[in-house]
């Protein structure tokens, strides 16, 4: 499975570059979404994968046991999952905002504020 | 129980909180604003004189005992910075009641801002890196909102910059995070700097400690990914530009003072050599870039890269001078900066732009607000007897006495360029006769005296600060050698978060 998982992570972070190396600021935001993606998955794969063995403890005992899977990855990805639709979703009416006043969906016209 | 180490996070928090709560009411908005970030300061006044009389003070949330809980620990460097926060925010929560139109107030300004100061609290006093994380994007959310307050064009433009960047650095920290835990099985940095000496991957450690780097590095506006901050800083309210001044940036550097000290300090000759360089190279570039602009914001702007640098290199020497020189250089900077912009908007204003070829003439309507830029003005580019000349004269010894003398060498010249770009702001704004009036002028509303005092009560406070810090150098130098001796001890760190034994069996 790690495997497998290793690749995929690396395609969607491929991607990701990709599309934020474009000029359009809807794939910017479209990378961005990817790139956070990428992240959520590679915690949960480099925590470990461990199938069918949820983290629970039988009744009586103080300890699981035997070999289960590490929970608190899945508390990472879910908070990381949270924080990135929150922002992404500013990102998103940004660039609305920012296309409304610029009239262009076009990084090279954006460059006022540069040096 | 110690309620001084969890009050800094939550105190802001709950004057955002209120603030909300008072949507409407344009008064009460402003009396929480004062309120809180006063509340802020005492606070993190009181938080400093604990860490000072009992060493490292830690803080298990719900009692959850390190390494299964998240842990707030202050440090001397930690309790410093939050202090520095509550200085900053309180005198632009002063600056603001006279410089924020209503139209921004409306949208929130005063919740947004509280909530910063919470992120930026939160980040300086947590002990557990998933949490600096959080701490990063409360932080981040906030500023973004704050930035783009009017939507103006400009705006909008460096506000893409801005985003892209910072979420990019973010995803660049949590991708680190994630193969940290892989590699360690903790998040509690005392605890991940206790199991990485037992890793004998060490290729692996050196990937982390260099993406950290690049991750901070682009949070701290380090070379070569710092352009995002020149391109959206001189977009905003000058409340906000000063806010972001002070204290963002000088996030990401905390984190890496904490993280290269705590975490990664195993192979200093790899990782800090890279941190040298950079910091060379972030100077220079700063400084450079600076010395080519022609509005004020921007050159002000600029500057904060070029001394971003001298803290990194500060960190990168790595001796325990050259730490003391950083710290130092951090107390002195956050001051010095925020003082700058709020002096610009001042200028903007009484004259209406921050085009220094359109400006003129106001040491004579103004000679004593061209007192108050001086002051901050030479304290920046290293003029003794004021706070910017002990700074630079710590960090430049340590790069001596390390032998790396063409960083040093960087330093000093870097020093004479602020100097030059400093004096051409003060020939320009307050030197020269004011230029003809043009068409194009706009019609500047009178000021009122009551709000020119408005303007002057915090810049003249951080006046004093620097020249608090300038005149009694030694005490500031005392605390910073303190701070740095805790930093290089990771071991009283690790055995205040984690208990005598240290050990501890999952």
């Amino acid at each position: 499975m790690e495997p497998l998982m290793a690749v995929v992570i690396g395609v969607i972070y491929s991607a990701a570059i990709y599309m934020m190396l474009r000029r359009s600021i809807v794939k910017l935001v479209i990378g961005l979404m990817l790139l956070s993606n990428g992240a959520n998955l590679l915690i949960f794969t480099s925590a470990g994968l461990t199938r069918g063995a949820p983290p629970l403890i039988p009744e009586g005992l103080s300890a699981p046991l035997g070999d289960v899977a590490d929970p608190l990855p899945q508390a990472l990805v879910l908070t990381a999952i949270v924080i990135a639709f929150g922002v992404l979703s500013f990102a998103v009416v940004l660039i609305r905002r920012a296309y409304e006043i610029v009239r262009a969906d076009d990084l090279d016209k954006m460059k006022d504020t540069d040096t | 129980m110690r309620p001084e180490v969890a009050l800094p996070i939550l105190i802001p928090l709950l004057s955002g909180a209120i603030s909300l709560m008072f949507w409407r009411s344009h008064f009460m908005q402003r009396l929480v604003a004062v309120a809180g970030s006063g509340a802020l300061l005492l606070t993190s006044l009181w938080l400093m004189a604990s860490v000072n009389a009992d060493g490292i003070l830690v803080m298990h949330m719900g009692d959850w005992e390190a390494p299964f809980g998240i842990t707030l620990v202050a440090d001397l460097l930690g309790a410093i910075m939050v202090v520095l926060t509550g200085i900053i925010g309180f005198a632009v929560a002063l600056y603001s009641l006279a410089s924020v139109g209503r139209g921004h107030e409306a949208f929130g300004y005063f919740p947004l801002m509280h909530l910063l100061l919470a992120g930026v609290a939160g980040a300086f006093l947590t002990g557990d890196i998933f949490n600096l994380y959080v701490w990063f994007e409360v932080m981040l959310v906030a500023s973004f909102a704050l930035l783009i307050l009017g939507s103006e064009k400009p705006q909008m433009e460096g506000a893409i910059k801005y985003v892209t960047l910072n979420l990019l650095s973010s995803v660049i920290f949590l991708t680190a995070v994630g193969l940290l835990y892989g590699l360690v099985g903790t998040l509690n940095m005392a605890d991940i700097a206790q199991r990485l000496s037992q890793v004998e991957d060490n290729g692996m450690i050196d990937v982390l400690a260099v993406m950290f780097m690049v991750a901070f590095g682009i949070k701290a506006a380090a070379f070569p990914l710092f352009f995002w901050l020149p391109a959206s800083y001189h977009t905003p309210p000058v409340a906000v530009s000063a806010l972001f001044a002070g204290l963002l940036t000088k996030v990401g550097v905390y984190a890496l003072f904490r993280v290269f000290t705590l975490i990664f300090n195993q192979s200093p000759d790899y990782t800090h050599e890279i941190m040298v360089w950079g910091a060379g190279l972030t100077m220079l570039s700063g400084v450079l870039g600076a010395a080519a602009q022609f509005e004020f914001r921007r050159i002000l702007s600029f500057h904060i890269v070029s001394q971003i640098g001298y803290m990194i290199l500060g960190l990168a020497l790595f001796t325990p001078l050259a730490i003391i020189g950083g710290v130092f250089y951090i107390m002195h900077h956050i001051i010095v900066k925020t003082n700058l912009f709020l002096v610009s908007g001042i200028v903007k204003r009484l004259r209406g732009t921050y085009e220094l070829k359109r400006l003129g003439g106001l040491y004579k309507s103004h000679p004593w607000l061209a007192i108050l830029f001086l002051i901050p003005a030479l304290s920046l580019a290293g003029m003794p007897p004021l706070s910017g000349f002990f700074a630079k004269f710590i960090v430049i010894r340590a790069g001596i006495e390390a032998e790396a003398y063409g960083v040093t060498f960087i330093a000093l010249l870097v020093g004479l360029l602020t100097l030059y770009s400093m004096t051409k702001i003060w020939a320009e704004v307050f030197w020269k006769a004011p230029p003809e009036p043009r068409d194009d002028d706009k019609e500047i509303p009178a000021i009122s005296h009551r709000e020119l005092w408005q303007l002057y009560v915090p810049v003249v406070g951080l006046a004093l600060c620097t020249l608090f810090i300038g005149l009694n150098g030694q005490p500031i130098y005392a605390l910073a050698e303190a701070s740095a001796e805790q930093l290089l001890d990771p071991a009283r760190y690790i055995e205040a978060v984690l208990g005598q034994g240290g050990e501890v069996t999952p």
